[in-house]
């Protein structure tokens, strides 16, 4: 792994409305490191990834992917940095109505002047490193929700992208296909030579697979660090999210009834 | 007091609510303009950028938006045309001059009937479609993920069904003419006793080219609002399931309705 950076986020802040989403975050991600974005439900992990991939426009502050600024550099520029970022999206987001080799060949069609046959020599090739190989014909909707990853993982590296990006890529599977997920993206890593950034908020995938994690609460970092100097960060937030403690429900149970009864009983 | 405050809120309220529907469609117009701003720059330039709009997406999309819908529209034309000669027979006979059902129903079919049938249908069949499918690749992030992998989404979703509408709209509207006036023709044959061929004499002889492309004109003029529709409608989707059954009901109205619209103001611009 080098010191290089492939993407720097500088003082980012995003307003939705009044509402404060990300407040002032920066980091970076290095060359051939798995970064995780690690937080809760409502963190701000998503519109964090939205940014760096330029999807969504911050109130302030910049993201530079390969040097380059996603928000100012001109379309045909954006369309080439695009090129060289893949993206497996948390829900697969593969096209229904594409069979699971057209998916995975539409980047090659769209991007390349190669011939078809080339084009899906290439598109196997990814189909058998993330074990899909003789899958070609089935439909996004036959296929199983570890399948519906694979294939996204898939034509997200299809391109032999410089920067994997992958949301929730465990969520939703059983423990055994999350881990076979997790070993795949340690092994696309290290035989593409690329970096990683992962959103999750599964505590044993992102221990799992992570070189450095970013943890995010409340659109704020609370720290970055390797997986030990996270474990043994004394922050209480972090610690009540590694030991998945929840606030306690401050209720008494008579002014609760009082407030829904209307104070007819 | 409060019942005075709520009676002057009550007109407050219906105002703000004018105000804000007001501007809610003026949004969408201006969103519509945009796209179809950027609908014609990807098929102008899309090919010096690197991103050309595919002829096959045009061709799949002009076979699901013009080839599959021939029979319902024959069906539709044909009914039409009879209906036309049934009441234009009717009406005539009144005066006497039954056997000038043909100037009629030639007039009425190419200039209002078959563009706007087109229209209605292909609004209700492809314009609904149009706001399905984007509504439901936006909420599964099928949109996100085009333009993550550089593909732009006007380009490779829009561009595409706004070439084939164009085109096959007209088309379908003059295949509607010949069979609405063939309609006409089989039943006049058999009511007046004139034979198939002398009422075609006669529906030529009555017509102008301006007639026709009047009625086509139209018929482009509603394909770009069907699209434009169906498109904004599909943007605007959210809430999943049900946001796209909303939004898909939503674009359907619209549709109608502004086909409608726009041919009263068509005609009324031209006819007069």
């Amino acid at each position: 792994m080098s010191t290089e950076s492939v993407i720097a986020v500088e003082s980012l802040v995003t307003h939705y409305g009044s509402r404060q989403i990300l407040k002032n975050v920066s980091l970076e991600v290095r060359a051939g490191e798995i970064l995780v974005i690690m937080g809760g439900s409502g963190s701000g992990k998503s519109t964090l990834l939205n940014h760096l991939l330029g999807l969504l426009r911050p109130t302030s502050g910049n993201v530079h992917i390969l040097g380059q600024d996603i928000n100012t550099i001109p379309d045909i520029e954006l369309t080439l940095l695009r090129q060289k970022i893949g993206v497996a999206f948390q829900g697969g987001a593969l096209f229904s109505s594409l069979s699971v080799l057209e998916n995975i060949l539409l980047p090659l069609r769209e991007h390349t002047r190669l011939d078809r046959m080339t084009m899906e020599i290439m598109a196997r090739l990814k189909m058998e490193v993330v074990n899909l190989a003789g899958f070609d014909a089935l439909m996004p909707a036959e296929l199983s929700g570890g399948m519906i990853k694979r294939a996204a993982l898939a034509r997200a590296i299809v391109m032999d992208p410089r920067i994997l990006f992958c949301d929730e890529p465990s969520a939703g599977l059983d423990p055994v296909v999350a881990a076979q997920i997790d070993d795949l993206i340690l092994d696309l890593r290290d035989a593409m030579a690329m970096s990683v950034v992962v959103v999750t908020h599964e505590l044993d995938s992102a221990f799992k697979i992570a070189d450095r994690i970013c943890v995010l609460d409340q659109g704020e970092i609370l720290a970055i660090g390797s997986v030990p100097e996270i474990r043994a960060h004394p922050n209480e937030r972090i610690q009540n999210l590694l030991n998945r403690r929840v606030k306690p429900v401050d209720l008494d149970p008579e002014e609760y009834l009082r407030r829904l009864t209307g104070g007819r009983l | 007091m409060s019942a005075q405050s709520s009676a002057h809120s009550a007109p407050l309220r219906w105002i703000s609510r004018l105000g804000e529907a007001t501007v809610h469609g003026v949004t969408e117009l201006g969103f519509a303009s945009v796209l179809l701003g950027q609908s014609l720059f990807w098929l102008l330039l899309g090919r010096q950028r690197r991103q050309p709009v595919r002829l096959s997406a045009m061709a799949a999309q002009a076979m699901e938006i013009g080839v599959l819908a021939l029979p319902i529209v024959s069906v539709l034309a044909l009914t039409i045309g009879a209906m036309l000669a049934i009441q234009g027979i009717y009406t005539l006979r009144m005066f006497g001059a039954e056997s000038r059902v043909t100037l009629g129903v030639a007039l009425s079919v190419t200039r209002e009937f078959s563009p706007l049938i087109t229209g209605i249908l292909v609004a209700g069949r492809s314009g609904s479609a149009l706001a399905a499918r984007l509504g439901t690749m936006k909420i599964s992030q099928e949109v996100d993920a085009l333009t993550v992998m550089g593909i732009n989404p006007v380009r490779y979703l829009v561009a595409p069904a706004l070439v084939a509408t164009v085109v096959m709209l007209p088309l379908l509207t003059l295949w509607a003419d010949l069979v609405a006036l063939l309609g006409a023709g089989l039943y006049a044959s058999v009511e007046l006793g004139i034979s198939l061929s002398a009422f075609a004499q006669d529906t030529l002889a009555a017509l102008h080219p301006n007639d026709l492309l009047h009625g086509l004109g139209k018929a482009l003029l509603f394909a770009v609002l069907i699209v434009m529709v169906g498109v904004v409608n599909g943007a605007m989707v959210t809430g999943g399931a049900e946001g796209v059954g909303r939004m898909t009901t939503r674009s359907v109205v619209h549709g109608i309705a502004a086909i409608v619209i726009t041919d009263m103001l068509f005609a009324f611009v031209l006819t007069r």
